[in-house]
């Protein structure tokens, strides 16, 4: 299978006051085309940064892509001008983001949110975009959208702006879907619905999707395929169902502990709330020449200290950077 | 219809606001010490106190507070704004006279300093660390700082005096005759270095506030998203990012006019640009009570309606105004 996007030992670096930190280090992963892929980690893990690296939006300065190549069937984007990556943005890839409050321009309507897309990529005629525009907030599941079409992002909900922007960032029926903690600021009973319609509307298109989340319940809802990301690192790589099952990096594993189980027992072992203890190092330490887990790692020995984690593959599709991999017999939801 | 009933009630508000200038007016001026017959028996080196009186009975300054308030009321409303005893003139024909010539200076004061603030704006916001930014703040920090006549006597120095580009004052040319486009050319000719002088303080307002709400737009999300939708970086600046940097300009526009209102009276008088300033300078020298009091009625009516207008334009502006006040009503 080829891959559709593929990103190569991408580095992006920022420049800070204590000098120059990579928040992405060498980072490497591919998308095959249909396929939903998730980047799961912790806030400052650089998920967010990868997204916007593809999207050739890294804010600049302090940022830049520092070497790595990002390709969509077969073309290297961090190459291409400015005016070929503004064709690609929108139309081949675009990105649904976090916040949909804020998200939305509150001076236009949602119709001519959507519609400005539509003409700018597709070259459509004000009436067709305005026609396509309908089509769109319909398929996105809002009532009455002939009507909603002319209402201004102040009188729709959370859960419907995000609609909408889901409805604006498929309308040029793209590639690549980037959805960067689509439902992080929604409710939870929205969250379902909204990752319901992405699977649905995702498929009609026949967009890969990218999903960034901190969420290890909505990875095993959503993707196909995860990527772990540690302090700008991939630390493990797999399939949903080997990573939930057996996860070989003890930060993967910390992360699937800490999603809450209503209706499981606490027990010794099952906290009702567990937690990984410490935090994300800050962006100083980035480029440090050891494991950068260390730190809150419950398996750490000497030569985490030292030495880069080498990436070991474990099964043909699962690999995982750690000196000191979990055993795969230890299930965590057992 | 909903614009409409708003409008109707935004006037109400506005004709109650001056109807409010009018009593305060009257009343302050009548606080004064002094009425037209002093300034009479003053030019006239003395006069007897009889004629005194007759003057004040003619005038019907001799009636009691209220009634020649009510009186003057009830001719305001007739457009009838007094007769001028120093100019021998019905106050609203000198008013009216005089008012084209104001009116032009504050509306393209207001109108060149809005443009050329909103324009260095949005550039000096897109180089935050750039030069014009650096300019646009030094500019914003010597306009605010340097009181106008200070300006209109530099720039008269140097742009009329030095370097004679401009004229030094009045409106028209009177050694020449001219009539129709020549009579224009000649008026904006005249116009240009007073236009300068008040759009100057403005102008280092509304940069320095258009740079600053030009940068917080610019790093907002909806911005982030019309970059991700790929459109150029034309249509992200000028139709995302500063439809929504404006509304504070605009906000500020509104407040600051009667800014350029009393502004105005400044620079007509260093320029000795003939309008309502210059009139109520002359006529506050003269104790012309009516004329005083008909310059401030027409200069709160122009304020006023530039609230009204500021207003309105607001609501077109920003959608989310509009719906706040339908539900209200």
């Amino acid at each position: 299978m080829t891959a559709l996007l593929s990103v190569k030992n991408l580095t992006v670096e920022f420049t800070t006051r204590d000098g120059i930190a990579p928040v992405i280090d060498d980072l490497s992963f591919d998308l095959a085309p249909g396929e939903t892929l998730s980047l799961v980690g912790e806030s400052g893990c650089g998920k967010s940064m990868t997204a916007l690296a593809i999207m050739g939006l890294i804010p600049s300065p302090p940022g830049r892509v520092a070497s790595g190549s990002i390709s969509l069937a077969g073309e290297n984007l961090l190459q291409a001008g400015d005016t070929r990556m503004r064709a690609v943005r929108g139309n081949d890839i675009s990105m649904v983001f976090q916040e949909p409050m804020t998200s939305l321009n509150p001076v236009f309507t949602v119709g001519e949110q959507i519609s400005e897309t539509l003409r700018r990529h597709q070259g459509l005629t004000r009436r067709q975009a305005k026609a396509l525009s309908i089509e769109m907030l319909d398929a996105v599941q809002i009532p009455l959208p002939t009507r909603r079409i002319n209402d201004y992002p102040h009188q729709l909900s959370g859960g419907m702006r995000q609609r909408v922007m889901i409805a604006m960032a498929l309308a040029c029926r793209p590639k690549v879907l980037i959805a960067d903690e689509p439902t992080t600021a929604l409710d939870v009973t929205v969250q379902a619905q909204i990752f319901d319609l992405m699977r649905a509307v995702g498929k009609e298109t026949e967009a890969a999707i990218i999903l960034i989340t901190h969420d290890m319940g909505s990875v095993a809802e959503m993707a196909e395929r995860v990527v772990v990301m540690y302090a700008g690192r991939k630390i493990e790589e797999g399939c949903v169902d080997d990573i939930l099952a057996r996860p070989r990096h003890p930060y993967t594993r910390g992360l699937i502990a800490c999603v809450p189980h209503l209706l499981e027992t606490v027990s010794a072992e099952r906290p009702y709330l567990q937690e990984i203890p410490g935090m994300v190092p800050p962006l100083s330490d980035f480029g440090f020449m050891g494991c950068l887990f260390a730190p809150r790692c419950d398996r750490v020995e000497t030569r985490c200290w030292q030495e880069k984690p080498k990436v070991t593959q474990i099964t043909p599709s699962q690999s995982a950077a750690c000196w000191n991999l979990q055993e795969a017999k230890v299930r965590v939801d057992a | 219809m909903q614009f409409l009933v708003i409008t109707l009630k935004r006037c109400g508000l506005g004709l109650g606001l001056l109807l409010a200038v009018l009593v305060l007016n009257f009343l302050l001026m009548h606080l004064a010490p002094g009425d037209v017959a002093d300034s009479i028996a003053q030019d006239a080196g003395g006069l007897d106190a009889e004629v005194m009186a007759q003057i004040r009975k003619d005038y019907g300054l001799d009636l009691p507070l209220w009634e020649q308030m009510l009186k003057y009321f009830y001719s305001v409303a007739q457009l009838d704004l007094g007769y001028s005893f120093y100019y021998n003139q019905p106050v609203t024909t000198l008013i009216l006279e005089k008012l084209p010539a104001t009116l032009l200076l504050i509306i393209s004061a207001q109108v060149v300093s809005i443009l050329v603030g909103v324009v260095l704006g949005v550039i000096a916001a897109r180089k935050p660390n750039g030069v014009t930014s650096h300019f646009v703040t030094i500019l914003s920090l010597v306009g605010y700082a340097a009181p106008v006549f200070w300006t209109g006597i530099m720039l008269i120095i140097l742009f009329a005096s030095m370097i004679p580009l401009f004229p030094i004052g009045n409106m028209v040319d009177v050694s020449v005759e001219r009539t129709g486009f020549a009579y224009m050319v000649d008026v904006l000719h005249h116009l240009v270095l007073p236009m300068l002088t008040l759009a100057s303080i403005f102008i280092a307002l509304y940069s320095r506030l258009a740079r600053a709400s030009m940068l917080d737009v610019l790093g907002s999300d909806y911005v982030r998203t019309a970059q991700a939708k790929g459109l150029s970086e034309f249509q992200v600046v000028f139709k995302h990012a500063l439809r929504n940097a404006l509304l504070p300009v605009v906000t500020t526009a509104g407040l600051v006019f009667s800014g350029i209102v009393s502004g105005a009276v400044l620079v007509e008088t260093v320029f000795s640009w003939p309008g309502l300033g210059t009139l109520a300078v002359q006529a506050i020298v003269a104790r012309d009570t009516p004329t005083i009091l008909g310059i401030l009625f027409f200069s709160s009516l122009v304020v006023v309606v530039a609230n009204l207008l500021t207003d309105m334009l607001y609501r077109i502006i920003d959608p989310r105004i509009k719906t706040a006040e339908t539900s209200e009503i």
